[in-house]
C-alpha cells in the first residue's frame, strides 16, 4: 500500500527538556492510527510538529510524497494536514455555517472586490461555499444548528464541528488530539462509528491520539506508544497493548 | 436564510443614515435648526465615519488601536493640500472633492500598511501602546513639517518657513505649527452622508464576504485560523488598512470643513473619543457606532443650555449606554420587548 505520512527521526527541546526525541512513524494510506502515551509523553507536541505550531530541531516529515519538513503551518493545511485540538478552538462568534465556510477559504475563493462590491463571482463562490457547508454539516448531523453561534453549542456538537471544519479544507491526512475527551461511553461508542464513517466516506488517512482504551483499542489499526518522548512500542493494535512494557509505562510495576 | 438577515440588518442600517439626513433636511429647510447644529452636521459625519472605521479593527479585527486619530490627521492634511493646490485647476468643488477624499484615503492606506507590518506582529495590550505611539508620531511629525510653492515648484522643510528657500512669490501650504489656513470649504452635509454611506457599505459589505470571515475567524481563534490555512497576517494587515484609509476619508471630510488646520487636533484624545463611539455602540455593531458616534457627538452641543450640568448629564449618557449595551440584565430586557423589532437581526446579524 501506499504510504500517506513518514516521519523520520523527529524530535525537538524546548531548553534543556527534549519533548520528543527519534519519534518514527509510518502511516500508510487510508490507515486509521492511534498515538498513545502517559500524560506529558509528549503526544500533542508531535501533532504540532506534524501541522508546523513547532519547527522540528531533527528528522523529516514527508507527506504523500512531499516533504514537508520545517514548513508554516499554513502551507502544511494547504498541503493537506487537518487537526482538531485537545481542548476544542472553534471561531466562538462565528455561526455553525460559517465556521465550515471558513474552513473552505483556500478552495473556494473570489477577490476582496467582489466581496465588497457583491460582483457574480461573489454571489456564485458563496453559494458553492454554502452548498458545500451543507454537504458537511448534514454528514455530521448539524444541519439543524446552522444559524447558531458555534460557542452555543453542546460539547458534543462542537468536537464533530471542528472535525467538520478540518474537512473542510480537504485534507490528505486528519489529526485528532483526543477526540473522545469528555465524553461519556456512549458519546465514545457514537464518536468511534463516526470517525471510522469519516474515514470511509472521505476516503481519509487519520491520526489520532487517545486516552480512552476502548476507542483506541476499538478502531485504531496500529498503535505507537510514546513515553518520554520516545517511542516505546510500535505495530499492530493488539500486541501493542499486550506489550508488557506499555502496561508498565501505563499502570506503573 | 442567514443571508437574507444579514442583508436585512444592513438595509437597516443604510435606512437609518438616509432617514436621518431627509429629516435633517426637512429641520433645516423649514428653518428649525439652530446655527449651532447646523454648524456640527459635517462633524457628526466625521466622527460616524471615524467610529465604522475604527470598530472594523477592533470589533471585527479585535486588536486594539489607540492611534487612529493619526490616520485621520493624514487624511485631513493630504486632502487639504491636494484642494489648496488645485484650488484654480480644478473649479468643480464636487469633482475637486472627491479626488482630494480619494487621495486621501489612499495615503492613509499607505500610512496604515506601513504601520500594521511591524504593529501588527504584537499583540494586545501591546499592540494598543505601539498604535498609540505611532499616532503620537504621525501627529508631531505633520506639526514640523514646512511646505511651500513658487513659481520653481514644491519646497520643502522641517525646520522653519524660511529655509523653504522660495521665490518672492511663494505660497505657504503648511506652515508647520500653525498648519494649512484657507482651505476652501469644500464639503457639505451631503457629502458627509454620502461618504457615511459608503463607508457603510465597504465594511458591512466586507465583513460578509470570505474576507471578514476570514478576519473574523482569526479573532475568535488565531491558532484554528492558521490550521486551517488562512493566513494571519494577511487578514489583519487587509482589516488594518481598510479602516486606516476610512479614518483618511474622515480626516479629509474634517479638513473641508475647517478654514484652518493644525495637527494638534489629532491627539490621543479623538482616538479615545473615537473608541469611546466604539465601545459605547457595542464592539463589532456597526450600526452601534453609528448611533453612538451620533449621539455622543451632539449631545454635549444639544445640553449647552443647560451651562453647568452638560458634562454631568453627558457622563450619565455614557454610563446608561454602557448599560443598556452590556449589562446581561438589560439585554435580556431588550430580548424581551424590543425583540419584535430587533430580534432577527440582532440575533443573527452578529
Amino acid at each position: 500500500m501506499a504510504v500517506m505520512l513518514e516521519v523520520k527521526n523527529l524530535g525537538i527541546s524546548f531548553g534543556g527538556l527534549r519533548a520528543v526525541n527519534n519519534f518514527d512513524i509510518k502511516i500508510e494510506k487510508g490507515q486509521l492510527y492511534g498515538l498513545i502515551g502517559p500524560n506529558g509523553a509528549g503526544k500533542t507536541t508531535v501533532f504540532n510538529l506534524l501541522t508546523g505550531v513547532y519547527r522540528p530541531d531533527t528528522g523529516s516529515v514527508v507527506l504523500d510524497g512531499t516533504n514537508i519538513t520545517g514548513k508554516k503551518t499554513i502551507e502544511i493545511n494547504k498541503a493537506g494536514i487537518a487537526r482538531t485540538f485537545q481542548n476544542i478552538r472553534l471561531f466562538g462568534q462565528l455561526s455553525v455555517l460559517d465556521n465550515v465556510k471558513a474552513g473552505l477559504h483556500n478552495h473556494h475563493s473570489y477577490s476582496a472586490l467582489a466581496g465588497i462590491f457583491r460582483l457574480p463571482s461573489y454571489r456564485r463562490v458563496e453559494r458553492e461555499m454554502d452548498e458545500r457547508a451543507m454537504e458537511l454539516l448534514h454528514v455530521f448531523e448539524l444541519d439543524e444548528d446552522v444559524n447558531t453561534l458555534a460557542s452555543n453549542l453542546p460539547y458534543g456538537k462542537q468536537r464533530k464541528l471542528e472535525i467538520a471544519r478540518a474537512l473542510a479544507t480537504d485534507p490528505k491526512l486528519l489529526l485528532l488530539d483526543e477526540p473522545a475527551a469528555g465524553m461519556n461511553p456512549n458519546e465514545t461508542q457514537a464518536l468511534m462509528d463516526m470517525i471510522r464513517f469519516v474515514r470511509d466516506h472521505f476516503d481519509m488517512t487519520i491520526l489520532l491520539i487517545e486516552h480512552d482504551m476502548r476507542l483506541v483499542s476499538g478502531i485504531c489499526e496500529e498503535l505507537s506508544v510514546l513515553n518520554f518522548g520516545e517511542i516505546l512500542a510500535q505495530g499492530k493494535t493488539a500486541d501493542v497493548l499486550n506489550n508488557p512494557q506499555v502496561i508498565t509505562a501505563y499502570l506503573g510495576e | 436564510m442567514k443571508k437574507n438577515t444579514n442583508f436585512k440588518s444592513n438595509m437597516i442600517t443604510y435606512a437609518m443614515v438616509i432617514a436621518a439626513f431627509a429629516i435633517v433636511q426637512v429641520l433645516r429647510t423649514t428653518g428649525h435648526l439652530s446655527s449651532l447644529m447646523t454648524g456640527l452636521l459635517v462633524p457628526l459625519c466625521v466622527y460616524v465615519i471615524l467610529a465604522v472605521s475604527l470598530n472594523l479593527v477592533v470589533g471585527i479585527s479585535g486588536e486594539l488601536s489607540l492611534g487612529h486619530a493619526g490616520f485621520m490627521c493624514v487624511g485631513a492634511f493630504v486632502g487639504a493640500l491636494f484642494t489648496k493646490c488645485t484650488k484654480e485647476t480644478i473649479t468643480l468643488v464636487p469633482l475637486r472633492f472627491f479626488l482630494a477624499v480619494l487621495l486621501a484615503a489612499a495615503v492613509a492606506a499607505v500610512f496604515g500598511i506601513l504601520i500594521g507590518i511591524p504593529v501588527l506582529r504584537l499583540k494586545g495590550d501591546y499592540l494598543a501602546i505601539v498604535t498609540l505611539a505611532f499616532g503620537e508620531i504621525i501627529k508631531n511629525v505633520i506639526n514640523v513639517f514646512y511646505i511651500g510653492r513658487d513659481s520653481n515648484g514644491f519646497h520643502i522643510s522641517m525646520k522653519d518657513q524660511f529655509s523653504l528657500g522660495m521665490e518672492a512669490d511663494g505660497v505657504i501650504l503648511l506652515g508647520g505649527p500653525q498648519g494649512i489656513n484657507g482651505i476652501s470649504k469644500d464639503s457639505s452635509f451631503l457629502f458627509g452622508i454620502i461618504l457615511v454611506l459608503i463607508t457603510l457599505f465597504i465594511v458591512l459589505n466586507l465583513i460578509d464576504s470570505r474576507d471578514g470571515r476570514a478576519i473574523k475567524a482569526i479573532r475568535d481563534n488565531r491558532i484554528a485560523a492558521e490550521s486551517i490555512g488562512i493566513s494571519i497576517t494577511k487578514y489583519k494587515l487587509m482589516a488594518f488598512t481598510v479602516s486606516a484609509a476610512l479614518a483618511g476619508v474622515a480626516g479629509a471630510l474634517y479638513s473641508h470643513n475647517l478654514a484652518t488646520l493644525q495637527a494638534s487636533k489629532f491627539n490621543f484624545n479623538t482616538s479615545i473619543l473615537a473608541l469611546v463611539f466604539v465601545v459605547l455602540g457595542g464592539i463589532g455593531n456597526i450600526r452601534g457606532s453609528v448611533i453612538a458616534a451620533v449621539l455622543l457627538t451632539a449631545l454635549p452641543e444639544l445640553l449647552r443650555g443647560l451651562a453647568d450640568y452638560r458634562m454631568l448629564i453627558y457622563a450619565i449618557v455614557l454610563i446608561v449606554m454602557m448599560l443598556f449595551n452590556w449589562a446581561p440584565k438589560a439585554l435580556e430586557w431588550r430580548e424581551r420587548y424590543l425583540g419584535r423589532f430587533f430580534r432577527k437581526s440582532a440575533k443573527e446579524g452578529e
